[in-house]
């Protein structure tokens, strides 16, 4: 299976991304650049963490003008897997693959620290490799992964169990607890906390694997079908 | 105060406004009699001020610097380029330096901070490192006025807004608060960073014809002559000097950090040096850069690039606006550098180049603005000798220690558990990502940051320490005990000491006492850096850190480098498991003068340091780390301040566990700050390895437990509380003081 992580000026969690990939999930992954206008050969895409442009405006209000995300956006329609995370997640939102908007935290502060999840739909080609309502610790690192959702868009997520990851002690003040959904059609994820930080024993949690290992598992069944 | 039009020589040697830049009467005689041999005109003046600063110069701490043991034959490169660099195997190196921004942080604690950050990061990359980790020492006046609160959080916020932003895990530091950084608090910030041997970067301009090319930031009115100021002393009429502070901005140096690193990586075959702009900006880059090289240099200012319109030669040249390099390439190959920048959206022009001889010519608007002997910029600044004097407060000391009466040693130890410099610092390191990268394996909070080597099986442990008050009392132990400290949390960690870089904070050391303290404290750290094989390889210092009159503490921030050879010897403060046996490595005695303890029943600090002995703390050291490689140890933590009885909290607090303990040392003796000793616990089936390796200088105190419950009976009376609860009062503390 293989990757494209885009590289937005500013993205600070890229390479941490590939190393995940290529280190300990043993598969192939790309940094391509934000001028890249096609998404061709690749079997899924990971917008990585960062402060894409330097997050000045809303984080990830810049990034989505970048030529990358229109190959994003017809690499989605066509159903392909998108994950966001952190910062990825915002320039979904921005870009209008995701619904809601990601503000900036309760505490009005960057929180760094880890962070208990439940799963709240194992449903998922992100999420199958966990039991259901599993709980799990991912790290979380960011000043503005506060989800905001009107009632309506709620209601809706909520019906079509499109909240998969929830906070159990809500670190950043995220409606109805969110920290990461997916969109209606099951394809593109955004998700605040931070998986490719959990994927090696010795920093301290191995509870991100399981995403990844969702995505590898659902590829390959899709290619065998 | 820019505003004003530029004097002619005369004007300004009569005027001696150069006063004001910094420069004394004797000095600019000295440029005009002998350096020159005529009037030096506004421009040149205005070099000669940044250059001969003592941020730049170091003319009143040379004498003491050369006492530093900076030998050894893992020092691949000592002080005098941007950074240290120290051989870790496997032709790779660590690199890394700290720097105080304690000036313009008293001003614009935001911008000071972030910009202080900044700057370490460049003199890291600039050496051709990746930087991978930084930490920062803060000094603040006691949490208590709404000043002190807002210094706190606008620094802890500029920090993490640097860091986070580019994307370098902050993973450790120290945070203490005392009345004596009231109104002068220290902001350090270190960086370390991480190369291969092959591409060690030096900041020269060799060869006649090279161009020097200016990449980064555009030049604006912002930090003019900052190195001035940052070597002057506050007071209350000269408050608001905010034209001298920078901005910063972290994603231009991102950009320029990758730029810069690509540039080493894949075009090494025409990059003859790089260099940052830091203090006192394009003059100081240039000028060392030439230097160092033994060549000329000529600069043509109007093809710098200007966020400003109508910038004098003078603006240009001592601007210290942030994020900007100076590369120096050969002739020919500019294009090839130009594409690299261009990538990144950056600007990068050839602003002039290298020259025969030794003169320093600046050009700006088809005329020469300036003409001097590089030499004398970079390296001919005058050298004090300054006059030292015991002072009055060492004479007056009582030899007697402080004699604590402990009625209620649980409430005792709850109210040191709250006491800001002991309280949980969680709610500041919170707000900086430490695990960026994904190398953190030891996260803030621990006696050291651990960072891991990717695809090797080696780690680097890194620390920061000083206690001001040790140094009040006595400057030469005090400096000793501040080395001693940092190594100490390096072998806690698992890590063998590497090396040393430090920030010198100090008074105006023309005062004869405010000297005695930087020369005895360098003295003290000079012996201890030799006994522990920790060379000093980099560092910076910070004279003047006075408030009408008043002087800090002495305060020689260490910051320390370790490697764990084998991953597997990473140790953490915290107990792991009940049933653990507990051990107090290192004697107790009753010392208590400077201790928190006499600070938090007294209110201040008195009386002659206790003593130390450098020989028994390195033979402890090579004793826990012996115990740790043969994988006897299940966590070992440094006993520093609030003593022995706040590390046992502390061990109980990371997993939960409680202890149950008995020792006959009065319970008073528990908050004694003796030196040289760790607390270890060790796993059942380790007990008896241990014990022989470690007799007879480990005591056995007792278990670890299951039990929410910390529980000592000491010689006299118990402690005895909820870990639960201590844990919460010693969390809570700081974020309540902080509302």
């Amino acid at each position: 299976m293989k990757f494209a992580v885009p590289v937005f000026p500013g993205s600070n969690c890229d390479h941490d991304m590939v190393n995940a990939l290529r280190d300990v999930l043993k598969m192939e992954a790309d940094l391509v650049a934000a001028s890249t206008t096609t998404l061709d050969g690749y079997d899924a895409v990971i917008l990585p963490g960062g402060f894409s442009y330097g997050d000045y405006l809303r984080s990830g209000a810049i990034a989505r003008f970048a030529p990358v995300m229109d190959a994003v956006k017809a690499f989605a329609n066509a159903g392909k897997p998108v994950m966001g995370i952190c910062n990825g997640f915002q320039i979904l939102t921005e870009a209008g693959l995701l619904p809601g908007a990601l503000q900036a935290n309760r505490s009005s502060k960057f929180i760094c620290k880890t962070s208990d999840l439940v799963v709240k739909n194992n449903q998922t080609r992100f999420s199958s490799a966990y039991a259901a309502q599993a709980h799990i610790q991912l790290p979380i690192a960011h000043g503005e992964g506060n989800y905001y959702c009107d009632a309506a868009t709620l209601a809706d997520l909520k019906a079509h169990h499109q909240i998969v990851f929830e906070y159990v002690d809500n670190p950043n003040g995220s409606t109805a607890n969110i920290a990461g959904i997916i969109n209606r059609a099951g394809n593109v994820l955004g998700m605040m906390p931070h998986p490719e930080r959990a994927v090696e024993t010795i920093l301290g949690s191995t509870d991100g694997l399981g995403i990844f290992e969702s995505l590898i598992t659902s590829q390959k069944e899709a290619t065998h079908a | 105060m820019l505003k004003q039009t530029e004097l002619t020589p005369t004007q300004l040697r009569d005027s001696k406004a150069y006063r004001e830049w910094g420069l004394t009467d004797a000095e600019y005689q000295l440029l005009t009699d002998d350096v020159l041999g005529r009037l030096p005109n506004y421009t040149e003046a205005g070099l000669f001020s940044g250059m001969w600063s003592e941020h730049c110069s170091y003319k009143n701490s040379k004498p003491v610097l050369k006492k530093f043991w900076t030998q050894g034959e893992q020092v691949l490169e000592g002080p005098g380029e941007g950074a240290g660099i120290i051989d870790i195997g496997d032709g790779q190196a660590v690199v890394f330096k700290a720097e105080s921004h304690n000036h313009p942080s008293a001003v614009e604690p935001y911008e000071g901070a972030a910009t202080g950050v900044g700057g370490i990061i460049r003199d890291i990359f600039s050496m051709g490192a990746r930087p991978i980790a930084l930490l920062d020492s803060l000094r603040f006046g006691e949490p208590n006025d709404a000043h002190t609160k807002y210094l706190i959080s606008q620094v802890v916020a500029g920090i993490g807004g640097y860091g986070n932003c580019i994307g370098i895990p902050t993973i450790g530091g120290d945070t203490v608060f005392d009345a004596s950084y009231q109104k002068n608090p220290l902001v350090n910030a270190m960086c370390v960073g991480i190369l291969n041997q092959k591409d060690i970067q030096k900041g020269q301009a060799t060869g006649i014809g090279n161009s020097v090319i200016y990449v980064g930031a555009k030049t604006g009115r912002d930090g003019i002559n900052g190195a001035s100021f940052a070597s002057a002393e506050f007071n209350d009429q000269k408050d608001t000097q905010r034209s001298a502070v920078q901005v910063g901005d972290p994603f231009m140096e991102k950009l320029l950090m990758e730029a810069c690193l690509e540039v080493i990586h894949d075009h090494r075959d025409v990059l003859i040096g790089i260099q940052d702009m830091g203090a006192a900006g394009l003059v100081s880059s240039s000028a060392e850069m030439a230097s160092k090289a033994g060549s000329g240099l000529e600069l043509n200012l109007d093809l710098v690039p200007q966020r400003e319109t109508g910038m004098t030669p003078f603006e240009l040249m001592l601007s210290e606006s942030q994020e900007r390099m100076l590369l120096c390439v050969k002739a020919g190959a500019e294009a090839e550098i130009y594409q690299v920048f261009e990538k990144y959206g950056l600007d990068a022009v050839t602003i002039g180049k290298v020259t025969a001889g030794h003169q320093y010519q600046l050009f700006h608007h088809g005329k020469l603005v300036a003409d001097v002997p590089v030499d004398a910029l970079a390296t001919k600044a005058p050298v004090y000798q300054r006059e030292k004097k015991r002072p009055t407060r060492l004479n007056q000391q009582s030899h007697h220690q402080f004699m604590p009466r402990i009625v209620d040693a649980t409430g005792t130890l709850k109210k040191m558990l709250q006491q800001p410099t002991i309280a949980s610092k969680k709610s500041l390191y919170e707000t900086y990502d430490s695990q960026v990268q994904t190398n953190t394996v030891v996260k803030p909070g621990s006696d050291a940051g651990v960072i891991r080597i990717r695809h090797t099986d080696k780690a680097l442990a890194v620390t920061t320490d000083v206690n001001g008050r040790y140094l009040y009392l006595n400057p030469r132990v005090g400096g000793e005990i501040a080395v001693a400290e940092a190594a100490r949390n390096i072998v806690a960690s698992g890590g063998l000491p590497l090396g040393i870089t430090d920030c010198l904070n100090y008074g105006n050391p023309e005062k004869p006492e405010q000297f005695y303290d930087l020369d005895e404290s360098a003295m003290g750290i000079a012996r201890a850096c030799q006994l522990f094989n920790t060379p000093v390889i980099s560092g910076n210092v910070s004279l003047n850190n006075e408030s009408n009159g008043e002087a800090i503490y002495p305060t020689p921030m260490i910051g320390m480098v370790g490697l764990i050879k084998h991953q597997k010897d990473i140790t953490t403060q915290d107990f792991k498991h009940a049933g653990d046996a507990v051990y107090v490595l290192g004697d107790t005695g009753a010392d208590f003068n400077g201790s928190e303890l006499q600070k938090m029943l007294t209110g201040t600090i008195a009386g002659e340091l206790f003593d130390f002995d450098l020989v028994t703390e390195n033979q402890n050291q090579r004793l826990l780390l012996r115990a740790i490689q043969k994988g006897l140890v299940a966590s070992a933590h440094d006993v520093s301040e609030g003593g022995l009885i706040t590390t046992i909290a502390e061990s109980c607090f990371g997993n939960g566990f409680g202890v149950a303990l008995k020792s006959s040392l009065p319970a008073a003796e528990f908050f004694a700050e003796t030196q040289s000793r760790f607390v270890i616990s060790v796993t059942p089936e380790n007990r008896a390895n241990f014990e022989s390796l470690m007799e007879p200088y480990a005591t056995y105190l007792g278990q670890t437990t299951a039990d929410d419950r910390l529980f000592v009976q000491t010689g006299d009376q118990n402690f005895d509380l909820p870990v639960s609860f201590a844990k919460q009062l010693w969390e809570g503390a700081l974020p309540c003081l902080l509302k």
